[in-house]
């Protein structure tokens, strides 16, 4: 009985974030399309509301081409790990009180290893390919989302010193029962730090170097094409959201709002995690991107001594008032 | 079920080990290498130590495997390389020396007990969580040998740098 309601979870959840995945590129289209002053995706359906499902349906019947030169074992795994790690990160997400397909002590840990994984399906893409552009893609892609990581773990570390938790339900409930009521006040540098690697580490502009179109056509999706390049894609989106909710589960104070809305438990959480998806949005149409010197000078010497800076700082606090 | 488990579990992790060194192609060895990882992390989470199962894949998984595919990629050596041994007659050395390792192996696996040791029981660990109870051996009793760890690769990471920095020119 209670596999049973584990399945009617993952499978409530999957449904869930594939939506989501759907539909926040049709958000996205139409967030750039209004900054940008155009009116984005208008034909298919009402202001374009069957888009999303008409792209899906193209990306499904696409012809799959696959290079002669690949290493077809790789070829065919790399997609799979990129999604199946994205998607497996989703299980630890708190949505709200009491809702989460796994509720495990490590939760925050579980996450980091997750998107540690989703490097390999990245950089094997680009080396199984046999491509130049897909190989110098997948390298620039491991390599700033490996820095970015170190960055990433310890702007959290913060964090976890304030909750003494890794269970991110307990993170959410040590925050409503603090004074700040959201760690987003006594961590804002943590948060800071977190915000620039969470863009860094989804590979989205400013940092997407990965998949920069002017030099290296589509990075190291260039040879993928029909479904399997679908799979990158929602993988992609999932990080995204993925990135989203932790943000919002351990600075913004998860499902807590300043008042409850009767019969929505989630309605807090899902409004705060759109707010991060159109911050996404936001930044891509605002700013240009790094050069990857840049891009790797601000992960080391910027980032990670800031993080570092954050944890020693909330230490001496916590122990002297905490 | 947690013994079936361990069986799967050192199973593949033995066929994996195999596989791994027979393997042509030195990618698909990290490949298998990755998957390896994943069920030692198996055996972490059946001996409860489920902090230690997220750093294996963090740690190992995560950062170390990948740093030995970018070193693959930079030599780009797609078959593998044949040598000839360094010490002459090193097959019948290394079959001696085998043997020896196993002996002792099997001498020493008499002296194991079954069940958790010292203070902390199962149900100790599951009451603190794994990640506090290992956070509070490792710096109240264990300090010592935590701090010279630390110190040692605190070496590793300074000769690195030592070996990677180049005299600058006229300097």
């Amino acid at each position: 009985m209670e596999l049973l309601w584990i399945l009617i979870k993952i499978i409530i959840v999957f449904a869930v974030v594939m939506l989501h995945v759907m539909y926040a590129t049709y958000f996205e289209r139409k967030v750039i399309g209004h900054m940008q002053v155009r009116m984005g995706p208008m034909r298919v359906g009402p202001h374009g509301i069957l888009q999303p499902i008409a792209d899906g349906l193209k990306l499904f019947f696409k012809e799959d081409i696959i290079p002669t030169v690949a290493d077809k074992k790789v070829f065919y795994a790399a997609p799979l790990i990129c999604l199946i790690s994205a998607l497996s990160a989703v299980a630890v997400i708190p949505f709200f009180q009491g809702f989460a397909i796994a509720n495990i002590n490590i939760g925050l840990l579980y996450i980091f290893a997750m998107s540690s994984l989703a490097s390999y399906g990245v950089v094997l893409a680009g080396w199984s390919s046999n491509s130049k552009y897909s190989f110098l893609g997948g390298l620039r892609s491991s390599a700033q989302v490996i820095s970015y990581e170190i960055a990433m773990g310890l702007s959290l570390v913060g964090v976890m010193m304030l909750a003494g938790s890794l269970n991110l339900t307990d993170i959410v409930n040590a925050q409503m029962s603090s004074s700040w009521k959201i760690y987003l006040i006594p961590q804002i540098i943590g948060f800071f730090v977190f915000v620039v690697a969470m863009l860094a580490e989804t590979n989205r502009t400013p940092f997407d170097l990965p998949e920069a179109e002017s030099e290296l056509v589509a990075g190291y999706c260039t040879e993928y094409s029909g479904m399997r390049f679908a799979l990158f894609f929602m993988a992609e989106y999932i990080g995204m959201i993925i990135m989203s909710c932790l943000a919002v589960v351990c600075f913004l104070g998860g499902w807590s709002g300043p008042f409850e809305v009767p019969g929505i438990p989630f309605f807090w959480f899902l409004l705060k995690v759109y707010f991060f998806i159109f911050f996404y949005y936001w930044v891509r149409a605002t700013l240009p991107r790094y050069r990857y010197d840049q891009l790797m000078a601000l992960g080391w010497k910027v980032l990670i001594p800031l993080a570092l800076f954050n944890i020693v700082l909330t230490g001496t606090i916590k122990s002297l008032f905490g | 079920m947690v013994q079936l488990l361990f069986f799967y579990f050192a199973f593949v992790v033995i066929a994996l080990g195999l596989r791994i060194v027979t393997c042509k192609n030195p990618v698909h060895s990290v490949l298998l290498m990755l998957v390896l990882f994943f069920h030692m992390a198996g055996f972490y989470l059946l001996l409860n130590a489920e902090f230690l199962a997220a750093v294996q894949i963090i740690v190992y998984a995560g950062a170390i495997l990948v740093l030995y595919l970018f070193v693959l990629f930079l030599v780009n050596l797609k078959e593998e390389v044949r040598m000839s041994p360094f010490i002459e007659k090193g097959k019948w050395l290394g079959i001696v020396g085998a043997l020896a390792l196993f002996v002792t192996f099997l001498r020493g696996v008499k002296s194991f007990t079954l069940g958790p040791h010292g203070t902390y029981t199962i149900e100790k660990v599951q009451q603190l969580t794994h990640t506090k109870a290992m956070g509070e051996a490792v710096y109240t009793t264990y300090i010592l040998p935590f701090e010279i760890a630390g110190i040692i690769l605190l070496v590793a990471v300074v000769g690195g740098l030592a070996l990677a920095k180049r005299e600058k020119k006229g300097a």
